[in-house]
């Protein structure tokens, strides 16, 4: 796992696996992918970058805690659901709007935001299962 | 009721709650002056039912409340007749008072807002209890009495006996009010009504009904832990560890009246039958005697005052089931009367315990001069309790005595058990108004001397309005005893008893109680220790039992917790394979529901035999490897496969999805290991791991058999439909799978996330626990493998 060369791709390896996480979970409305799957891919770019670089850059570059990140995905999903009852309408029911930016038309909803909730829960926890479980290595 | 009352009685209920949320605020901005501000939320709530007194004095009833959840018929709704009403007045005004009370009385003490609060919050479930109309509102506040009580007992948590009076207290009153959830159930079940306003309609139905007695057992098992009744009585003198504010309050005027409100209200619905008729006054009359008995032993001011209460809880449980003609009307006025002198004497005790140290009666005495007007509403109180003209107490016993002069044995028996009882409590009533304020001084451990304002005005304040009911009795009849009396018998009541003593066989019996009550005070000393000779000679009494029966179920507990988790990875891991096994082939062997054998598919293509292959392949691989880092590897190349078929027939999320599980598998299974510096080999003997194959070869059995199972059953394509028709429609996404996961059953995902979000708590609290790291890294892979699961879907 030492190799020069991993070390030094490590790096471009994540940030492509996170670009790509977020491109899966933004297209998963409409094709395969999603939050779930998402969060699992950038969990394992985490992964890569720990094991390449060690714990301390990783709990670094992710800036906040990982249980934080994980919980503020719940509570973003939570406010998704609760954003449905504020229009009177029964909780998590998923509402549109389609502004228009820059003339092309962006679907916005509560659904992604309820994704992204489940793509950040899935990242925090299981990157922080895997950080801890780093902290000590060999 | 116009809507405009109803706001106003909806916001009242709510108030003390908003009391509650302000108090630690306010105390922290005024100290204890915020019992001047804060004591103006009970008295609003005063004001405001103060105005229903004429309407309910003409002998209507005030309903109203609002739709809570719809769809289960549940309602915040309330019930307020003569019985509520009294109810409602004596929480609130007695809740001002112990307010301003408790400024003066916890004064400096760091946690006083705490207090406030907990005591405005005690308010508000006790006045929730009393007006509820619907049953399930009538439990949540009847539990909340217990838990706000629970909160009060062991308001001085740092001592062990409050503590233990506190969960003594808790678990008995709780207990209780889970037996009243069940008889409220049952009657549910027989009416079909879930308010007490239309319940009162079917009493002739709830009577007749075969589930009679199981109601009445449980209604009553409610009622009597609750109040205090013989056996269960011995929480309440333990409860005495509390401040005296909350003594005064919870445990005399309200909380313990609780259990008999419950018994009031339904006295029409189940009252009136030969079990009910046997129990409240068998029980009532043998918790007064037991009470009185035990208040004579007491040298604790309150500690007398708390047996005092068991006795005439007891009596008031009497009345109530008595079922004769002036029994309701008895049973009402001794409820309003006792309130009074009792809620004043133990604020007097507490008063007295404040300015000299001490609350023993024996090291009290002479402090009549130095503290002149507690004395005065103390004896104010007691001439109210002793039951002399023109007291409110007097009007009381003399309608007991009313009630209970029908001739027959039963009436005499009991009469008797109140004469006795009635007695004892007089020379306890002027044991404690006179012992500690008359004769020769006697050193205290503070210099004594009057207390605050805000701590007589309290007292003083109830036990004149002892005095003051007692002479406008006509006008408190018509607008508080009578509905009151009429609420409990269910029909039209008029009390007409008032404080011109006339010749008949109660006011002799009122007079043969002072004789005997004098001869009980004057022999007091003499009759402690007689007391005390019995209740040693006794020996074992509830309250130890109760003792006895907390240290075996947390014996029984311990033994069960070590039977069941010994502690033991292997253990564990073989329970659970075992119970996964059997769960899914006993039930296709016991219904012989055997899948057939499936065809070998003729048109298998090369790359998808080539994948099979693979898994095979790395299943080989985990069996034959030599250390337990290929073993991982393997199963990961075997999962890889599975991965590979899910992307071959049709399920990309799936396999996308299986794809990262089984990397992020590998990664963290090869952490785990790492840290539970294991042996590379797996050296475990033969012995051992043939079961250990067995078990596995059944798990993979089962499930291989239960999905062919599946797959061979009729599809029914209801929902892939659908789905597939309306995903886009009223969804706006193409993704059907990921559809179902956000929109169409998001609250499922919800509930997942959050599960996956505890879970890695739960693991990363395990793993910081450095001392067993063993332990904690081996469960860490359980719990991860089912997020792992979770996520598949």
């Amino acid at each position: 796992m030492n190799t020069v060369i991993f070390r030094t791709l490590a790096p471009f390896l994540t940030a492509l696996m996170l670009l790509f996480s977020v491109f899966v979970l933004l297209r998963g409305h409409n094709e395969p992918g999603g939050g779930f799957i998402g969060g699992l891919i950038a969990a394992a770019a985490m992964a890569i970058y720990g094991v390449a670089r060690g714990i301390q850059p990783v709990r670094e570059a992710l800036w906040f805690h990982p249980m934080a990140i994980a919980a503020f995905g719940l509570l973003l999903a939570c406010v998704a659901g609760l954003v449905s009852m504020l229009a009177a309408v029964p909780f998590l029911t998923g509402l549109w709007i389609y502004p228009s930016l820059f003339g092309v038309e962006v679907p916005l909803s509560t659904v992604m935001l309820f994704d992204l909730g489940v793509y950040l829960v899935v990242v925090g926890a299981i990157t922080s299962i895997a950080l801890a479980l780093e902290r000590e290595d060999i | 009721m116009q809507s405009g009352m109803m706001a106003m009685t909806f916001v009242a209920f709510c108030l003390p709650f908003a009391g509650a949320l302000a108090a630690p605020l306010l105390t922290r901005l005024l100290g204890s002056r915020a019992a001047l501000p804060l004591s103006l939320f009970p008295l609003a709530i005063f004001v405001h039912f103060a105005q229903l007194l004429p309407e309910i004095g003409r002998g209507e009833i005030v309903t109203g409340g609002y739709m809570w959840v719809p769809h289960y018929n549940v309602s915040f709704s309330w019930l307020i007749d003569g019985l509520s009403l009294t109810f409602l007045l004596l929480i609130s005004g007695i809740g001002a008072l112990i307010v301003l009370y408790s400024g003066a009385y916890l004064k400096g003490h760091p946690h006083q807002g705490r207090f406030f609060s907990f005591i405005l919050m005690f308010m508000g479930a006790m006045l929730g209890l009393v007006a509820s109309d619907s049953f399930l509102m009538l439990f949540v506040f009847w539990e909340l009495t217990s838990i706000t009580s629970f909160l009060l007992i062991g308001f001085d948590h740092a001592r062990e006996a409050s503590r233990r009076a506190a969960l003594q207290a808790l678990v008995v009153t709780g207990g209780g009010g889970l037996m009243l959830l069940a008889g409220l159930l049952v009657i549910w079940d027989v009416t079909g009504v879930t308010q007490l306003s239309l319940l009162l309609s079917f009493g002739p139905e709830v009577r007749a009904s075969p589930f009679y007695v199981a109601i009445l057992v449980l209604v009553l098992g409610g009622a009597f832990t609750k109040s205090a009744q013989f056996p269960f009585h011995f929480w309440l003198p333990n409860a005495m560890e509390a401040p005296t504010p909350v003594s005064a309050y919870l445990h005399s005027a309200t909380m313990v009246k609780a259990g008999v409100y419950l018994l009031m209200r339904l006295n029409p619905v189940l009252g009136g039958t030969t079990p009910w008729e046997t129990i409240l006054p068998a029980f009532g009359g043998l918790t007064l005697l037991v009470g009185a008995v035990l208040s004579i032993r007491q040298t604790d001011l309150k500690l007398m005052l708390a047996y005092t209460t068991v006795a005439s809880l007891g009596l008031l449980v009497m009345l109530t089931g008595f079922g004769s003609e002036h029994a309701a009307a008895a049973a009402a006025l001794y409820l309003v009367a006792h309130s009074l002198f009792k809620g004043a004497l133990f604020m007097v005790a507490g008063l007295v315990d404040h300015e000299t140290g001490t609350r023993d009666i024996t090291r009290l005495g002479g402090l009549g001069r130095a503290m002149p007007l507690t004395f005065a509403a103390a004896l104010l109180a007691a001439l109210s309790m002793g039951g002399l003209p023109p007291f409110f107490g007097f009007l009381a016993k003399e309608e007991v005595y009313v009630a209970l002069s029908g001739g027959s044995l039963r009436s005499m028996a009991f009469m008797l058990a109140a004469v006795i009882g009635n007695a004892l409590m007089f020379a306890v009533a002027f044991a404690i108004a006179l012992k500690p304020f008359l004769g020769p001084r006697v050193a205290t451990p503070k210099a004594p001397h009057e207390g605050p304002a805000l701590l007589w005005l309290g007292p003083m304040l109830l036990a004149v309005c002892g005095l003051a009911a007692g002479l406008i009795s006509a006008e408190v009849h018509a607008l508080v005893t009578s509905p009151l009396a009429s609420a409990i018998a269910g029909q039209p009541q008029v009390v007409t008893v008032s404080a011109m003593p006339h010749v008949s066989l109660a006011l002799l019996l009122s007079a043969v109680t002072i004789v005997l009550g004098v001869a009980f005070f004057l022999l007091l000393d003499r009759a402690r220790l007689a007391a005390d000779r019995l209740v040693e000679d006794i020996g074992w009494g509830p309250d130890r039992g109760f003792d006895q029966f907390m240290a075996g179920l947390v014996r029984f507990s311990h033994r069960l917790t070590r039977l069941l988790q010994p502690g033991r990875m292997e253990v564990y891991l073989t329970i659970t394979f075992a119970v996964v096994a059997a769960a899914l082939l006993l039930p296709l062997a016991w219904y012989g529901e055997w899948p057939r054998l499936p065809i070998w598919p003729a048109d298998a293509q090369f790359h998808e035999l080539a994948v099979m292959a693979l898994a095979i392949a790395g299943v080989f691989g985990v069996l034959t490897a030599t250390n337990r880092l290929n073993a991982i590897l393997a199963l990961g190349i075997q999962g890889f496969a599975v991965a590979l078929l899910f992307l071959l027939f049709g399920a990309p999320d799936l396999s996308f999805t299986q794809f990262m599980v089984e990397t992020l598998s590998v990664v963290i299974l090869t952490l785990v290991m790492t840290r539970l510096h294991l042996q590379p080999r797996d050296a475990r003997p033969l012995s051992q791991k043939l079961p250990d194959a067995a078990l596995a070869i059944a798990c993979g059995l089962g499930f291989s058999l239960y999905l062919l199972k599946v797959t061979q059953g009729r599809f029914d394509p209801v929902l892939t439909e659908f789905f597939n028709l309306y995903s886009k429609a009223i969804a706006h996404g193409a993704n059907v799978v990921n559809v179902i996961i956000v929109d169409f059953r998001g609250t499922d995902t919800l509930g997942e996330i959050a599960v996956v979000m505890t879970t890695g708590l739960a693991i990363l609290s395990l793993i910081r626990i450095r001392k067993s790291v063993a332990g904690s890294a081996a469960t860490a892979t359980g719990p991860k493998k089912a997020t792992a699961g979770d996520t598949q879907r």
